[in-house]
């Protein structure tokens, strides 16, 4: 979840450089419905993971749901309020708007969803809560190292996107928030029974620390894939390195389900 | 470890290391020690091991380690509680710009994995077949006779050792810990490492079971790391104290 994002640009483009020569190791790996590897052998290491563990593994086996007494205490970490513009992720556009929309206990905000599918739309917090809701009490992985249990409630994914109406073309969900943060994750994932749009932790609504009003869950991957302060949700065909405030160009791997 | 050669040993046939031996045992070697910096990198961002499912720095550890800044880090905001009660469930605000060096350990830590893996598969499955593992590294009922064992640790400790050739066959207490690694430590790092990944666990729940959780998975993955780590110390020492020049000649070339 918390990406120390600048620190790793000028170490990754030296290991780019010494890596370019291994792009010839995973020769072929140029799909448009693949992570690109830009000849680093660190993203090489990281698709080779992605596809072994696409090929290895079943695509909707449930991460384990625990207990009500399995809750722990959990830590609030990253971007922990996007009006902050002391924060690393701050966006001067967004993060005012979030400020304007969080005092009016976002009854403007709308959920966008655009891109590949039948029937671009958005939701308000009131449609999204009256969809069906899902309840998992699962652990959040953080790639730092430590884990929390938290109960969380929300609408599945794939309950939204069906809602618009997904386009057999699609391949990716990618999402963004109303801090610098955007992440994307394939269609096996986004359609996973556990894959949800959470506005509810611990049985109350979601604090601003922990991604209000709406937040993404990846159950099976680590926890900087679950985008807090969730804005728009975009379908796409092809994958999108989604660019300066993408995991890949600050250094970070795609796919984490390891 | 490295041959001493002892009793009855000498009068053995020396063959020496195996060309696949050799390939595997570098390509290991270099996996390992990437393995063991990138690990410690990942580690330095959260030097806080537990037990069980989840534990955080709102949780109790098991155990702190004083290899970072994040060490006992006091930026969080106030507790707010979720559930009170005997142990309350509550969250804070993480203030602190922690160390993090985990974009390219972590990719880097399961690069070297892969390579660990698929060499360490290549490696057992031809020990297999060609009785290796068997024959060179397998104790014997007799080696683990306490007197024995008790007699070969006194022989390693008389210094200057005497100079070994490379290669089976080798002493009990060489036996005992290159099957500990290969049988047991390593083993245990890819089973355990494997359960840490959220993807894994989804798809083998078993693994939790096995080792308590993905927390107690990942304190088993450094406790077994501190193993391989004073195996390797002392598998260094063994080579430079019985002729290194001839050590290494045996591990590359095979004479």
């Amino acid at each position: 979840m918390s990406k120390s994002k600048l620190a790793v640009v000028s170490r990754r483009n030296i290991i780019t450089g010494l890596a370019s020569t291994g792009g010839l190791l995973l020769a072929g790996c140029t799909s448009k419905e693949l992570p690109p590897t830009y000849g680093n052998v660190l993203r090489m290491g990281d698709l080779l993971t992605y596809r072994a563990f696409r090929m290895l593994l079943p695509a909707h086996s449930l991460a384990r749901e625990y207990t009500h007494s399995d809750i722990t205490s959990s830590p609030a970490i990253g971007t922990t309020n996007p009006a902050d513009p002391h924060q690393p992720a701050f966006n001067a556009e967004h993060g005012p708007i979030y400020d304007r929309i969080r005092a009016a206990g976002f009854a403007d905000w709308r959920l966008k969803v655009e891109g590949r599918v039948a029937r671009p739309r958005s939701f308000s917090l009131a449609e999204l809560r009256a969809l069906p809701s899902r309840t998992q009490i699962t652990k959040h992985t953080c790639e730092e190292g430590w884990s929390a249990i938290s109960s969380w409630t929300g609408v599945p994914l794939r309950a939204v996107l069906e809602a618009c109406g997904i386009l057999p073309s699609a391949r990716f969900a990618n999402f963004f928030a109303y801090d610098d943060i955007a992440e994307g994750i394939d269609m096996i994932d986004a359609l996973h029974p556990q894959t949800i749009l959470a506005y509810g932790m611990n049985g109350r609504d979601l604090t601003t620390g922990h991604g209000a009003p709406l937040r993404l869950r990846v159950e099976t991957q680590l926890g900087y894939k679950s985008v807090k302060f969730l804005d728009r949700i975009v379908v796409k065909d092809e994958f999108d390195d989604l660019g300066k405030i993408g995991s890949l160009q600050n250094g970070w791997a795609w796919y984490v389900g390891i | 470890m490295v041959a001493v050669i002892s009793g009855d040993e000498v009068t053995r046939s020396v063959g020496g290391h195996a060309i696949w031996v050799r390939i595997t045992h570098w390509i290991l070697a270099a996996s390992v020690l990437t393995l063991a910096f990138t690990g410690v990198v990942i580690l330095m961002a959260h030097p806080r091991l537990y037990w069980g499912n989840a534990g955080n720095d709102l949780t109790p550890a098991l155990l702190e380690l004083p290899i970072s800044r994040n060490y006992k880090h006091g930026g969080w905001t106030p507790e707010t509680t979720f559930y009170a009660g005997a142990t309350p469930v509550v969250s804070a605000v993480r203030t602190y710009d922690i160390f993090n060096e985990n974009g390219w350990a972590r990719s880097l830590h399961f690069l070297a994995a892969w390579f660990l893996c698929i060499t360490g598969l290549i490696y057992l499955v031809t020990g297999l077949v060609s009785g290796h593992l068997w024959r060179d590294l397998t104790p014997r009922l007799g080696d683990l006779a306490p007197r024995a064992l008790w007699r070969d640790f006194v022989h390693h400790l008389r210094l200057p050792l005497p100079r070994a050739p490379g290669g089976p066959p080798y002493g009990r207490l060489q036996k005992i810990s290159y099957a500990g690694v290969v049988f047991v430590a390593l083993p245990l790092m890819v089973l355990t490492g494997l359960t840490m990944a959220p993807a894994v666990a989804a798809a083998c729940p078993w693994l939790l079971d096995l080792f308590g959780g993905s927390q107690s998975a990942r304190t088993l993955h450094f406790f077994a790391f501190a193993v391989l780590f004073v195996f390797l110390i002392v598998h260094l020492a063994m080579v430079l104290l019985t002729g290194v020049r001839r050590q290494l000649r045996a591990m590359t070339f095979g004479d």
